[in-house]
């Protein structure tokens, strides 16, 4: 499963600067037709948000995110976030080498099963989640209404993002590159550190920054299992329907433009880095 | 498998606690907590019946046809317009050039990072009868969006648009526009050059874009949550059946239609590894 | 004439990729255009095809007048350098594609496509996949697959480039002889100034967006127009401020009247031929040195520091 940004690099005769535009009258037509549905779809209700959340000034924007209970839940939420995308880092770094380099009987089944958070239903996944760590656990461990509780719930949902965008690059990873390394006297660390990780870095960071992204926007998953209580376990996604529940529109779209803004600067991010990354080759 | 071949395995006690610690993690994160959902879709709970008649009778519940009947269809169209218009896109993408298109790639991508709540709260916003900016004008013409199909359509297809663009789009470049110029010099039109020529060039891509939208649609909450008035038999999908049921302490269809969604999920991901492969080998 | 080219111009943004194109290209002949990449001679073959699109200046093709007319309506033949196969249909379709497009009757179609497939080779792969046929194989079905539309004229950019060196001579050899037998007007692009000599009836040597010189093999070869052609279409050297080719220079070992003196620096053997470094008398700087091309009997007893006289070859 491909988790990585769809990079657009353009045609395959791009050597030269092209005019502005080579649209016919029906790829002209096409491209009205599309414009107008995304706009329909998201761009007018994207708007709808910010202008909702912005409609009693800025300073009624800021006062409705600076209040104590709703600044709380958004800390813990890019605490949360922040934590989970550094596990990431190391364990996908980690899960991605172990399925390219390491040979097993049942790897096969594990690669599949990576996918698993990535195509179950997030209030399955809170409910698989609960069944193992909820009150009824055969183990004993009970993590509903806890950090800790939240904390696994999204590390279940972010397990395949880094492990998929390093997992293609590590394959595609030139090995004589490593046995040049080693040949020149460096050691397996040593070659990791600095052969293999500087390649790695780009794909790691725009599995990071997913991850990142979707922990910061997780709410399926969380409904059952974080017990919404305010100052503790309160996340920003659950905040925004306490608020549409109470009617409270402005403080909810006031949030979620938050976290809008943080998804529009994960996208620009990996735009970059993808392009950089399409540039070196 | 050439690939396979080049990458050369390595031996010894680091390699072997690296690969302990990785199946560990995902063994408890994932494996475990999938398979004691199984086993408890199937044991007696809480003083109800277990087994495989109980679990059908569960799911024969007229409220639990209901919901999933609402998924099927919510899904079939929501993952029908983003096909088309996923398509659509990629060629525009990467076949032409004007102002604006790489907004448009950015702007398709959105939708990969927006929370659902966000996505539900702006479509309420934008077309809810109550205080939506459109609401009014599309009642009046007796289109109510909010609280019902239409929205949980929406909704669906706002969180499962960019499946099926990321996935054409990289093989519409690399394909390149040889063959379809070759078809033009040889008399074909554009349409005839779409359908005979790059359509069969794209098409695994499509159907495993097409396989993950339809995975995520099946299993969308939080925008549909929001959306929908969530009550039984009144926009109750499969996943806010879920949520319902748990909370009321009718634990075992919960368990029941989650592990339907959980075939389906797991179904998904074989189908894209078979679609997948052949192409790898080659 | 079978194409007419006036006033053809293409600019890419800052880049001009042709200037000011005059050119006829004759019925029935094989015309190759030659030049380094980059010096605007695919541009010019795919403004022919209708792939794009000219600033400014006219087309013709048999009399048509075809500046504005899309691809599909030229009834050109056009092969790529990199085959451009339907990937998903057999060999046989690939080649049926144009006709079934035409909605010819099916017994036709089936008929054409088995004496086409004959003419290339490729009949016992009829059913194949492309993925299944070689890279010679691959561009002789693209060469099926143009002429079964029967094209006014058969376009070909770069046929032979993505392929080894002795697949290439081959596939050089079987052009010119199908050449023969087909009769189509041909136009290919190529930068191989070889494989133009060997194949062509006519060669127009483009260079820089300009075309620079047209003729017929020996013309150009013989009589090039400039040094860039001269340069371009095989080895060239300076004796006593002449350019000539280093074949065409006779070595005498004994004083000639109005001959360059000089000593053997260097002699290379490759093959059949001996090529010499001849440094003139006078204290030239190395980079002076007249290059001659020898074959092996005339080049006997010379080695490094042989006192040689040249003069230049008596052609005829």
């Amino acid at each position: 499963m491909t988790v990585a940004t769809a990079t657009v690099t353009g045609p395959a005769r791009t050597r030269r600067s092209r005019p502005a535009s080579n649209l016919t009258a029906a790829s002209g037509l096409g491209l009205g037709v599309a414009v107008l549905w995304l706009s329909i779809l998201v761009l007018i209700p994207l708007i709808a948000v910010v202008v909702a959340a912005l409609e009693g000034g800025v300073g009624t924007f800021w006062a409705a995110l600076t209040d104590p209970q709703t600044f709380a839940a958004l800390r813990l939420t890019v605490l949360e976030a922040l934590g989970v995308t550094a596990l990431n880092v190391v364990v996908g770094t980690l899960i991605a080498w172990v399925l390219v380099r390491d040979e097993f009987p049942g790897k096969r089944v594990l690669d599949v099963v990576i996918d698993i958070p990535f195509a179950l239903p997030t209030i399955v996944a809170g409910l698989v989640l609960l069944s193992l760590y909820g009150p009824a656990s055969p183990v004993g461990i009970n993590l509903v209404n806890t950090q800790q509780g939240i904390f696994l719930a999204l590390a279940f949902v972010t397990l395949p993002f880094v492990v998929r965008t390093v997992q293609p690059v590590l394959l595609e990873l030139d090995v004589d590159a490593e046995e040049a390394a080693a040949s020149l006297g460096a050691g397996r660390l040593t070659t990791f550190r600095r052969i293999i990780l500087p390649s790695l870095l780009p794909a790691i960071t725009a599995g990071a920054s997913l991850a990142f992204a979707r922990a910061i926007s997780e709410f399926g998953s969380l409904v059952l299992i974080s017990g919404n209580t305010p100052y503790e376990t309160e996340v920003a996604s659950l905040k925004i329907l306490k608020f549409i529940e109470g009617d409270n529109q402005a403080q909810a779209a006031a949030v979620a433009t938050l976290l809008l803004l943080v998804a529009v600067v994960v996208i620009v991010a990996l735009d970059l880095i993808s392009r950089r990354v399409a540039r070196r080759g | 498998m050439a690939d396979q071949n080049r990458t050369r395995t390595q031996r010894g006690p680091v390699t072997l606690v690296l690969r302990f610690v990785v199946i560990a993690y995902v063994f408890v994160l994932v494996i475990w907590p999938v398979s004691v959902v199984v086993q408890r879709t199937f044991a007696p709970l809480n003083g109800q019946e277990g087994g495989f008649g109980a679990f059908v009778a569960r799911l024969s519940d007229p409220a639990v046809v209901y919901a999933f009947s609402l998924t099927g269809t919510i899904t079939f169209w929501a993952v029908l317009i983003n096909t088309v218009f996923g398509v659509g896109v990629s060629l525009l993408l990467v076949r032409y050039r004007f102002p604006g298109r790489r907004v448009l790639s950015v702007l398709v991508d959105l939708p990969m990072s927006v929370s659902p709540v966000v996505v539900g709260l702006a479509l309420v916003l934008a077309y809810s009868t109550g205080s939506g900016w459109f609401g009014e004008s599309l009642a009046s013409i007796g289109i109510n969006v909010i609280f019902s199909t239409p929205g949980l359509i929406m909704a669906t297809a706002f969180i499962s648009l960019p499946f099926v663009i990321r996935e054409v789009v990289p093989v519409l470049e690399e394909i390149g526009t040889e063959s379809e110029q070759a078809a033009l010099s040889l008399g074909a039109s554009g349409w005839q050059t779409f359908w005979r020529i790059t359509l069969p060039s794209i098409r695994s891509a499509v159907l495993y874009g097409v396989v993950l939208s339809i995975a995520r649609a099946l299993g969308e909450f939080g925008a549909v949550k929001i959306v929908s008035q969530g009550a039984a038999f009144n926009g109750e999908t499969a996943t806010l059946l879920i949520q319902n049921r748990y909370g009321n302490f009718d634990e075992s269809t919960a368990y029941a239609a989650a592990f339907v969604l959980v075939v389906a999920a797991v179904l998904a991901i074989v189908v894209v590894n078979l679609i997948r492969k052949p192409e790898g080998s080659t | 004439m079978s194409i007419e080219i006036r006033g053809v111009a293409k600019r890419y943004g800052d880049f001009t990729a042709l200037e000011n194109i005059d050119l006829s290209i004759p019925t029935g002949q094989l015309t190759a255009l030659l030049g380094p990449s980059g010096g605007g001679k695919s541009t010019l073959l795919r403004i022919i095809a209708g792939l794009e699109t000219t600033d400014s200046g006219t087309v013709e093709i048999e009399g048509t007048e075809a500046t504005h007319l899309p691809p599909q309506k030229r009834n050109v033949g056009f092969v790529f350098q990199h085959y451009a196969v339907f990937k998903h249909l057999t060999v046989a379709r690939n080649v049926a594609f144009g006709l079934e497009i035409r909605k010819r009757p099916k017994a036709e179609i089936k008929e054409r496509v088995a004496e086409l497939l004959e003419l290339v080779h490729l009949s016992q792969f009829a059913e194949r996949l492309p993925a299944q046929l070689s890279g010679g194989q691959r561009q002789r079905m693209a060469l099926a697959r143009a002429l079964a539309v029967e094209p006014t004229v058969l376009l070909l950019d770069e046929p032979f480039g993505a392929l080894d060196a002795k697949v290439r001579k081959e596939l050089r050899d079987w052009l010119r002889r199908l050449h023969d037998d087909v009769h189509v007007t041909t136009v290919f692009v190529t930068h191989d100034q070889e494989e133009a000599l060997e194949v062509a009836d006519k060669i127009v040597v483009i260079n820089q967006g300009r075309i620079e010189q047209i003729g017929t093999p020996d013309e150009l070869y013989d009589e090039p127009a400039n040094e860039f052609v001269a340069g371009f279409l095989g080895p060239v050297t300076e004796l006593d401020g002449r350019t000539v080719r280093p074949h065409d220079i006779d070595v005498h070992r004994e004083a000639v009247p109005g001959a360059v003196v000089g000593s053997v620096a260097r002699v290379l053997r490759v093959g059949f031929e001996v090529r010499l470094s001849v440094l003139p008398d006078g204290g030239a700087p190395a980079s002076r040195a007249v290059q001659v091309t020898l074959t092996r009997a005339h080049a006997r007893d010379l080695t490094a520091g042989t006192k040689v006289w040249l003069t230049p070859a008596d052609r005829g």
